[in-house]
């Protein structure tokens, strides 16, 4: 047995990268299979060519899982012989952010990307027993043409394999900004929600080339946009609350084109999501559905495109890197086409079922699709204005929050009014005094709710009341949407919690958003705000709390090093916290970072942070307080948490297995 | 210049990340002692753009040139200039990039204009939709279709 062989350096790890590669390059290879042989065994009805499409989603899958492995392996054993390593890594980061390291860049983002575009193509795969066989080898065919392409753009434009000539004795480190456990997990979340979409894309092109959809479609296709949407939801959450405590300031919504580039497929899913029902329960608005998931992958990959190609901070920025800008916008162009082609060409063979009265579920349904696309529209041109206005106008000009807030705001107040009302409507015709008797308590209490907060708030603005109308609009009337569900008589909390978790999910979800939009309003209209230089020892007061700022040191951590202070909390004298903010200095990044002390609560956060010193020996503080900051994420959570609800009910769990009951019932036979 | 550079490559690099630098802006010696001109001072702030951040209003920024402009604003307040005289004045230096929310003359009308344009666009479609399927509820209500015929009597036979 050899003993005390010598571990040389990497070796080892030199063939793993390799490995890695050359899986990589297998996977491309597999994709192209997929992409084109199930298509041509769907339309000529030969079984065993779409049955390829089986294995070579799962084989597709292990590859690039393999591939993705691998630059793991070489950012944990920091193996600064590949370039991408050294570029955002060091050997002193500690362990989690080596590993989150990996998607923190370009490269390593976008393996992320295509190995969830496998992902997805793998549980259609593994789970799509229940769907027609021509219908599964399509769906995957299209996923594979869409892994082809991003297989295409790592390999000749982002390769994260490549080596150094010469490699370093350390690495230059990744952002300060994203070492933290938020942000390190907010990339993931949203890939899998841009991703996700691409199954919904997948779906429509599938029926279109299929040439039918039905109900059964609407019951296939929701599950994966409902999974799209709770991980966009996770996402966004993530990224705007880390924004919130780490920026330093507590904002937590900017109105940035890379927000906006996550925000706009979160609107088109939400639609999605909605006409999906329309389609699944009542076998109408199917050429609208069809619409929708072309478009809604189509912002997701808008998204990757802003983002990664630079676009929109700045027209200069895309020239000197023109390569991968052109090569996003050219897979763009060809998904958008070949989908909007295929619409066009097959979209008047959809031909809907259901027909439904002006005052029903249906209608109100329709109207928020037409809010969210239109908001989602607004936001889009917002976005990609000040590039336009260059372009052709020769104007340039920003285009930032206070247009956003301005456009966009009316249609959320709008889609939160009719909300509980399609909630609480029945299908195909509503009697309207009938079904809206049962909000009328909901209504008034969120008019009493408006109007108490008018009399209390000192500013006569119109913010909160308007924001806690809508909050308490929306969770009362999702508590109604429950209730009526449960019909009259005795037994009703048993029935309450044997609705089916779709219910439930709904109604969650529903007042998910009402917190949420609770939240904004009320952190928007009533916080407050207090910069000042503190001697050490001084006490001063911040919307009836009393700060005291304790003591300043230095103190030193894993990769950086920082001034922290200890302020002491109190209300009206009677001390309850000690807050520590630090101001951080990582040496190899050259780069500050704030980390601001937060008191969270249910009502309200006190967010302290410390500042530089002053020559008198003092320190600028600054104090922020939050009303309701926390119901923001809060009803984040809440919306995730209905869709996670939605997706579990028995209803998705029966379609999939479904055929297997069948085949069984036909072999008794 | 360093840290330009730095920047440079995160914004290369980084995934969805926002590119603020940290730390609020207003510093305790720009502040007004008047609380009523410090209030206008910051609302203005907040729509005037920092001509060197991303994205960023000189109020959240950090940057020199943002504290300059802060300072700006503040002085032309103590001198009485009223809110959109302010506004003018750093319009009439730096142009109208600095603004946060854009004018609404010229080409921008088509900006401020797409969106309630979009809405009555898609409002008409909805609604030529809605009225063509609920005109054939009309039709359908008196009795079963033909299809729901169908239905019916295959659900009698199971």
């Amino acid at each position: 047995m050899p003993i005390g062989h010598p571990r040389g350096p990497p070796y080892n790890e030199f063939m793993i990268t390799e490995l890695g590669h050359f899986c990589l390059i297998l996977a491309f290879l597999t994709a192209c299979f997929q992409a084109i042989v199930p298509l041509i065994g769907a339309h000529n009805r030969w079984q065993g060519w779409m049955m390829s499409a089986v294995p070579a989603a799962t084989l597709q899958f292990l590859l690039t899982l393999t591939a993705f492995g691998a630059l793991t392996v070489a950012f944990i054993g920091s193996d600064f012989s590949v370039r991408l390593v050294v570029l955002n890594s060091h050997s002193v980061k500690p362990m989690l952010y080596k590993i989150t390291g990996v998607w923190g860049n370009h490269e390593g983002s976008m393996l992320l990307w295509v190995l969830i575009v496998t992902l997805f193509g793998g549980f259609v795969a593994w789970f799509g027993s229940a769907l027609p066989d021509s219908l599964r080898a399509r769906v995957l065919s299209v996923q594979g043409a869409i892994a082809v392409a991003f297989f295409a753009f790592i390999l000749f434009s982002s390769n994260p394999f490549l080596r150094m000539a010469v490699p370093p004795f350390d690495g230059q480190d990744l952002n300060p900004l994203l070492q933290d456990p938020g942000l390190a997990f907010h990339p993931p979340f949203l890939y899998l929600g841009y991703v996700g979409l691409s199954m919904s894309y997948s779906f429509a092109v599938a029926a279109l080339i299929e040439g039918r959809i039905d109900a059964a479609w609407g019951r296939w296709v929701r599950p994966y946009t409902l999974a799209a949407w709770i991980f966009l939801t996770i996402g966004i959450g993530l990224g705007s609350w880390w924004a919130y405590y780490e920026l330093g300031w507590g904002g937590f919504w900017f109105w940035d084109p890379v927000e906006n580039a996550s925000f706009m497929p979160w609107l088109l899913a939400t639609a999605l999501l909605h006409s999906a029902i329309v389609v699944e329960k009542r076998e109408s608005l199917k050429s609208w559905t069809i619409l929708l998931a072309i478009i809604a992958f189509g912002f997701s990959m808008i998204g990757a495109f802003i983002t990664r190609s630079g676009v929109i901070t700045s027209v200069h920025a895309f020239a000197a890197d023109p390569e991968r800008g052109v090569f996003l916008l050219a897979i763009l162009a060809f998904f958008m086409l070949a989908g909007l082609t295929l619409f066009a060409a097959r979209a008047f063979e959809m031909q809907a079922k259901g027909v439904f009265g002006i005052v029903s579920r249906e209608s109100v349904l329709v109207l928020n699709n037409v809010l969210l696309a239109v908001a989602a529209f607004v936001v889009f041109v917002g976005t990609i204005w000040p590039l336009v206005s260059e372009l052709f106008f020769d104007r340039k000009l920003s285009v930032g929050a206070p247009f956003f807030n301005l456009a966009f705001t009316p249609f959320m107040v709008v889609l939160g009014l009719i909300l509980p009302v399609g909630a609480i409507f029945p299908w195909k015709r509503a009697r309207l005094q009938r079904s809206l008797r049962p909000l009328a308590p909901a209504f008034v209490l969120s008019v009493a709710v408006a109007v108490l907060i008018w009399a209390m708030q000192t500013e006569r603005s119109a913010l909160g009341p308007i924001g806690f109308f809508l909050g308490a609009w929306l969770v009362s009337g999702a508590v109604v949407d429950l209730m009526t569900r449960t019909g009259r008589g005795g037994g009703r909390l048993g029935r309450l919690r044997r609705l089916p978790r779709a219910d439930w999910g709904k109604a969650v979800a529903h007042a998910g958003l009402g917190v949420t939009m609770a939240g904004v309003a009320g952190l928007l209209a009533w916080e407050a705000e207090d910069i000042r230089v503190a001697q050490v020892g001084e006490r001063f007061e911040v919307a009836g709390y009393g700060l005291t700022l304790r003591s300043v040191r230095e103190i030193e951590g894993p990769n950086y090093v920082a001034v922290q202070a200890d302020v002491a909390l109190d209300r009206a004298g009677v001390g309850f916290t000690v807050l520590q903010p630090e101001k951080r200095i990582y040496p190899v990044a050259g780069m500050p970072t704030t980390e601001a002390a937060i008191d969270n609560g249910f009502f309200r956060d006190v967010y302290v942070v410390i500042g530089d010193p002053q020559d008198d020996g003092g320190w600028v503080v600054r104090t922020y307080y939050k009303p309701f900051a926390n119901w923001i994420w809060g009803g984040a959570i809440l919306m995730a948490l209905g869709g996670a609800l939605s997706l579990s009910d028995r209803r998705y769990r029966v379609a999939a297995g479904a055929k297997k009951t069948q085949a069984k019932a036909v072999a008794a036979k | 210049m360093i840290r330009t550079l730095f920047k440079l490559l995160v914004v290369a690099s980084v995934v969805t990340v926002m590119q603020f630098s940290p730390a609020a802006a207003v510093e305790p010696d720009e502040v007004l002692s008047d609380p009523v001109l410090e209030k206008r001072a910051r609302s203005i702030s907040e729509g005037l753009r920092c001509l060197v951040c991303r994205n960023e209003s000189i109020d959240e920024s950090n940057a020199p040139l943002a504290r300059d402009l802060r300072i700006l604003v503040r002085e032309r307040l103590v001198e009485g200039d009223a809110d959109d005289e302010v506004i003018e004045f750093v319009v009439a230096r730096y142009g109208e990039y600095v603004l946060l929310k854009p004018n609404s003359g010229g080409s921008n009308l088509v900006l401020w204009l797409s969106g309630p344009a979009m809405l009555l666009i898609a409002g008409g479609v909805g609604l030529a939709f809605l009225r063509r399927r609920s005109r054939s509820v009309d039709a359908s209500s008196q009795g079963l279709s033909a299809d729901e015929q169908a239905r019916l009597e295959e659900i009698l036979k199971e």
